[in-house]
């Protein structure tokens, strides 16, 4: 698998570290909810198709960036800088 | 009161020559991560260029030449190697003293391209790194500043405790392109 950093051009796996679905930047307001707390920390959806992952290009630039890819085909859809996104 | 002694970081290891390539230290000068702060880019650039004579570098990009030059090192951060930063940088970025911090040294040789191409997940030929081209990539597990300054002069720097294993590892693929 390769990922193009938007920074440094395409790049082996072995560069990135996967941190995980990109939940962490839509965290709930403080007073969300127990609920709305929950589901944010615990619960996680296990797509067979595409989905939305932080990856940090941590042996690169250093910058966290934002994957949509498709677990089924290994496809990599899109990857932009995650501070551009921000959070939600 | 003590005298401190400047001491290189690779010790006795350099220079080393094997085959067609030579791998020594650079000439030890002062080195400084620049770091805009948020929205400052742009009057930072204008400052660095108006006392260094350098604008802020694109991604993968080194500018200046021996003696001055400023390296891209990553998202926002640029490594200024040379001359000491003016003090009215510091009014847009962050200015961080990592001299001591790197070991510095220098790749040359006609086939130095086949000894990264070793070590390198990143295609270092002419054709797709020229000079005044830089990337932070991994040298075997080495993280990494490579910018190509000369057409067969790579300069490579490392954390400054790994330069045992920089010098090590460079040493053995130097050693394979020459044994073919």
């Amino acid at each position: 698998m390769r990922i193009k950093c938007p920074l440094c051009g395409e790049r082996d796996l072995r560069e990135f570290y996967y941190q995980g679905a990109d939940v962490a930047l839509m965290r709930p307001a403080p007073d969300a909810g127990p609920a709305a707390w929950d589901d944010y920390l615990y619960t996680r959806d296990n797509p067979a198709g595409e989905t939305r992952d932080l990856w940090q290009h941590e042996y690169g630039c250093g910058a966290w960036l934002l994957v949509q890819r498709n677990t089924v085909t290994h496809e990599i859809l899109n990857v932009t800088l995650a501070k551009k996104r921000g959070r939600s | 009161m003590v005298e401190l002694m400047e001491k290189s970081a690779f010790g006795g290891l350099l220079p080393v020559e094997v085959g067609t390539c030579r791998i020594f230290a650079a000439l030890p000068e002062p080195m400084h991560l620049v770091s805009p702060y948020k929205g400052q880019g742009k009057p930072l650039s204008d400052a660095m260029k108006k006392a260094h004579g350098m604008a802020f570098p694109a991604a993968g990009r080194a500018t200046g030449k021996e003696g001055a030059r400023l390296v891209w090192f990553g998202l926002e951060q640029a490594m200024l190697i040379g001359p000491a930063p003016d003090a009215r940088l510091s009014e847009f970025a962050a200015v961080v003293d990592q001299s001591d911090g790197w070991a510095v040294l220098r790749l040359q040789g006609p086939q130095a391209e086949d000894v990264l191409a070793r070590l390198v997940p990143v295609d270092m030929r002419a054709g797709h790194f020229k000079r005044g081209q830089t990337v932070r990539t991994q040298l075997q597990h080495l993280h990494v500043s490579i910018t190509r300054v000369g057409s067969e002069v790579f300069q490579i720097m490392a954390m400054r405790s790994m330069a045992k294993t920089l010098v090590d590892e460079l040493q053995g693929a130097m050693r394979l392109v020459a044994a073919r």
